[in-house]
């Protein structure tokens, strides 16, 4: 074969590229177009109905909603956590650092169920807090604890290379020339944490969005009350109503993507704040 | 100035009680958030006392149960070893146009909500779906069975080999590959020999998570799944079925066995994290000039 | 193995790496593609090892003792190809390193355990690293890794040594010792060695012949006296050693500096052309007077002696800095001072005018 190619590369590119595009389409890809496709070919009207119906619309505020909460609730305590574990010298240190990973390692359903262990009317805290009023499950504010534990390690595992990164010379810089401890960290610090902020707390947002195992024990799914979205979707699934199903799921799925692409953007525009990779 | 364990130097040393707080702060969030929870489904799951916990493995469901989701896990994670093992080949040692859209395609799964990724196989395979009708033709049967609860698991665990190794062979590079092309060896040999030694600890770190994953998965094979016990109920599935039967015991005793997974897989997963970087840092030395002859 | 090179080209998008290289490479000598980054010497390398392709041209040609090797693969080739990092194996012992080429064989043509065990201890003895077989390369110095990537690439008997700038990562001392070593080992070994270096000390001292190249292109090829004495353009005079260049202008076939006058090669370069005249600093002399030959008059700003040589800096009237390389007896007779008025004189000149060739 004389054939001359004007690149030369190591071997193997077809059959890797090959498998790899014929394993995503099937799994992946086509799947997913097949919800496009239904929610696509749904009458709209139709559609329209389903996504706007009363009880949609309570779930969908309910989970962005609680997910927002969660998500601000770890970007605070996450950056604390951060900062203990790459700034300070303690013992446990290191213990601390591995068990952020936990709600990664733990299946949803584990934590679900321990969750309603502690918060529910039975539970460990929530039997306390009950004759206060406070109720830790079977609320949206159990949902905002379910989140906020699947959320934590995002924010946390954001935060740890951007503060490792920061060098110590701008801070000393910055106290040489007479400022405190406190201006120095909001004006030098908080700002180069920024976007590492901002991702951590979309991540995290955005994988509240979808959270399902851990949240469906503690909510107790009251429809209108407790319903977080993908256990309407379930719901729909149960009642057969697959398009109706499709239909929230689109909408999910389209949001979900918007908060990634959020992402990128905002990784994009810290590169060009700072002109830097 | 103190160093931390980059040997990165820490700018200012904040005061003493500022100090305190936060790592207060910091231990009683994570307590309180992750720590009670796993102690708690310990707890209940010894509540009736170490007999009625053993006694919760004998149910048929329950061993039914364990054989699904390790036939789940069995199935997906092999698969989406060799997927990942050939996407990062692809990725790390070629250059092409749409690697960035690739790489994104490949992370989708993690940003969809479980039970949207088990929807997707409804409207593919169930009865209502495109290939639900033609595949009960020849007697196949893949939603409410075990085919879709392993194409289920299959989709929400596919990125995690991929985007262990991905990074790993971009930043370990192709030196080593094209020595041993220069030398007469061919690509498989090049890549058993050379490039697999390599990223071995890598391998291992995306085996473990997506073992964890597959093992634990709740929403994606809830929704492709009839729910029927000891039909196609893995293991989070069986809990969900027990707890709502108020067979709390039975369900943390289930349960444990998976926080326990859990914990083993943290622990690899530390231990695999300070072996992968201690890889990448002794690569690092190896460019710097030496001394003697 | 003899290697003919013929109109090859090679281009990165718009960028030109080798533009239109022709070169012949004789059999058993070691050659030294030398020029400063850029000059397209490891896309060469990489072109005739085959881990690039040249730009598709039916001129174009790469010849093995006369076969052309366009499709073979650089698997097939039978080049030993050292690279600047190593690229040691990081898994693999030493042992192993260097008997990785042999065991990748196929059946067939793999030699037994035995026969690789005796070659690769033989190889260990060659680079003087016996003992070494069970150590991994992150336990070895920068030297000893450069070694056992040597071994490696030579336990396939290879048909050419091609080494990409081997010894770039190594201290000075250690770079000198392994020059000589590896003259002393090809010397003993004959193959046909390809070196691509930047550093010109080292391609003059060690190398049949020197290929000078810059931007993409060949300035000239010639054994080290000759490029060095006998420099073919501005590039190689410049690029080779310390050279003094004076700026001045042609008139009735001569080139004119002050008094000076530097006769040409060839008389019919029109007058009033701009002359570049290049001085070695130990082809200048210095003296107290002017004498009867025609000098320019100069300062001297700095005496150097720490060296074989004197370097003595000076500055012209024209405020053009020079420096100029005296035996230490001569400075001793000259006694020279710093700010000394004194009188400097080319005793060998090489002229080289802009857009002409001489």
């Amino acid at each position: 074969m004389m054939k001359k190619r004007s690149t030369v590369s190591l071997p193997g590119f077809r059959i890797t590229m090959g498998y790899t595009l014929l394993y995503l389409s099937l799994i992946v890809l086509i799947p997913l177009a097949a919800l496009f496709l239904k929610a696509a070919t749904m009458d709209g009207a139709e559609f329209y109905a389903t996504i706007t119906s009363k009880r949609v619309l309570a779930a969908y505020r309910l989970t962005f909603g609680a997910s927002f909460i969660a998500a601000c609730i770890n970007t605070v305590f996450g950056a604390v956590v951060a900062w203990s574990i790459v700034r300070y010298r303690f013992a446990g240190r290191q213990l601390l650092d591995a068990i952020i990973d936990l709600p990664f390692a733990m299946p949803t359903a584990v934590s679900g169920i321990a969750l309603m262990a502690i918060y529910g009317p039975n539970g460990l805290i929530g039997k306390h807090l009950l004759p206060y009023g406070i109720k830790t499950a079977i609320s949206p504010l159990g949902i905002v604890i379910a989140l906020t534990f699947i959320g934590l390690p995002f924010v946390v595992r954001t935060l740890q290379p951007a503060l490792e990164e920061l060098d110590g010379e701008a801070e000393q810089a910055a106290a040489s020339l007479g400022a405190s401890r406190w201006q120095t960290f909001w004006r030098i610090i908080v700002p180069s944490l920024l976007p590492s902020l901002l991702t951590g707390f979309t991540l995290a947002f955005a994988r509240a969005l979808g959270e399902y195992g851990s949240v469906v024990f503690v909510a107790g799914n009251l429809p209108m009350k407790t319903e977080i979205a993908s256990l309407l979707i379930i719901s729909k699934l149960d009642d057969a109503d697959v398009p109706g199903a499709s239909a929230i799921a689109a909408v999910m799925l389209v949001a979900t993507l918007l908060i990634l692409l959020s992402v990128q953007g905002i990784q994009w525009w810290s590169q060009r704040r700072t002109g830097r990779a | 100035m103190s160093t931390n364990t980059k040997g990165i130097k820490i700018g200012q040393q904040d005061p003493t009680w500022v100090r305190f707080l936060v790592i207060s702060i910091s231990i009683a969030f994570v307590a309180l958030m992750l720590v009670l929870p796993l102690g708690v489904v310990f707890w209940e799951a010894f509540r009736k006392g170490v007999s009625a916990y053993l006694d919760s493995f004998q149910d048929r469901n329950a061993i039914r149960a364990i054989y699904m989701t390790c036939l789940a896990a069995g199935i997906a994670v092999p698969l989406n070893l060799v997927f990942g093992i050939a996407a990062s080949w692809a990725i790390a040692k070629f250059n092409f146009r749409g690697k960035s859209l690739l790489i994104a395609l490949i992370d989708l799964p993690f940003a969809i909500s479980p039970v949207i990724s088990g929807l997707v196989y409804i409207l593919v395979f169930g009865m209502q779906g495109w290939l639900g009708k033609w595949l009960e033709g020849y007697g196949i049967q893949v939603i409410f069975a075990v085919p879709g609860i392993v194409l289920a698991t299959i989709f929400v665990t596919f990125p995690f080999v991929a985007r262990e190794l991905i990074p790993l062979m971009q930043e370990q590079g192709s030196e080593e590959e094209w020595a041993a092309i220069s030398l007469g060896a061919n690509g498989w040999q090049t890549f058993w020999r050379v490039t697999l030694p390599n990223i071995k600890w890598g391998v291992l770190y995306g085996v473990l998570l997506c073992n964890a994953r597959a093992m634990g998965e709740f929403g994606a094979v809830s929704v492709v799944s009839s729910n029927i016990r000891g039909g196609t109920n893995t293991l989070p599935l069986h809990i969900d079925a027990l707890y709502n039967d108020y067979n709390s015991v039975a369900a943390f005793a289930m349960a444990s066995i998976l926080a326990l997974l859990g914990v083993i897989t943290l622990i690899g997963k530390t231990l695999l994290e300070r072996k992968l970087q201690q890889e990448t840092s002794s690569s690092l030395e190896s460019s710097t000039t030496e001394e003697s002859k | 193995m003899s290697i003919e090179i013929k109109n090859i080209s090679k281009s990165f998008g718009s960028f030109s790496a080798l533009n239109n290289i022709s070169l012949k490479i004789e059999n058993g000598e070691l050659i030294s593609l030398l020029g400063p980054s850029g000059s397209g010497k490891t896309t060469l390398l990489r072109v005739i090892a085959g881990m690039e392709s040249p730009d598709p041209n039916p001129d174009s040609h790469v010849l093995f003792f006369g076969e052309d090797v366009a499709n073979k693969p650089v698997g097939d080739r039978k080049v030993g190809f050292v690279f600047q990092h190593y690229a040691l194996f990081k898994h693999m012992s030493v042992f192993e390193n260097i008997a990785f080429g042999l065991r990748v064989r196929p059946r067939s043509q793999r030699p037994s355990e035995n026969a690789i065990r005796d070659k690769v201890h033989s190889l260990l003895s060659l680079i003087q690293l016996e003992g070494f077989g069970s150590r991994f390369p992150k336990q070895l110095s920068g030297g000893q890794r450069q070694r056992v990537a040597l071994a490696r690439a030579l336990a396939i008997e290879p048909q050419v040594l091609l080494l990409d700038e081997p010894f770039g990562a190594l201290d000075a001392k250690v770079r000198k010792g392994l020059r000589d070593w590896l003259r002393g080992l090809h010397d003993e070994l004959n193959t046909t060695t390809i070196l691509v270096t930047h550093d010109q000390e080292e391609a003059l001292e060690v190398s049949d012949r020197v290929v000078v190249m810059n931007q993409a292109k060949i300035e000239q090829v010639g054994a080290p006296a000759d490029v060095f004495h006998h420099p073919a353009s501005e590039f190689v005079i410049d690029f080779l050693g310390n050279v003094n260049v004076f700026h001045g202008r042609i008139n009735q076939g001569q080139a004119v500096l002050d008094t000076i006058r530097v006769g040409l090669s060839d008389p019919n370069v029109p007058d009033g052309e701009q002359a570049n005249v290049y001085v070695r600093p130990n082809d200048m002399s210095i003296a107290r007077n002017s004498m009867s030959q025609a000098s320019m008059a100069a300062k001297v700003t700095r005496i150097n002696r720490a060296g074989v040589q004197a370097k003595i800096n000076l500055i012209l009237d024209n405020q053009e800095e020079i420096r100029v390389d005296i035996t230490m007896e001569q400075l001793l007779e000259l006694d020279l001072q710093l700010d000394d008025a004194v009188f400097v004189h080319p005793n060998k000149a090489r002229v080289f005018v802009p857009d002409y060739t001489i």
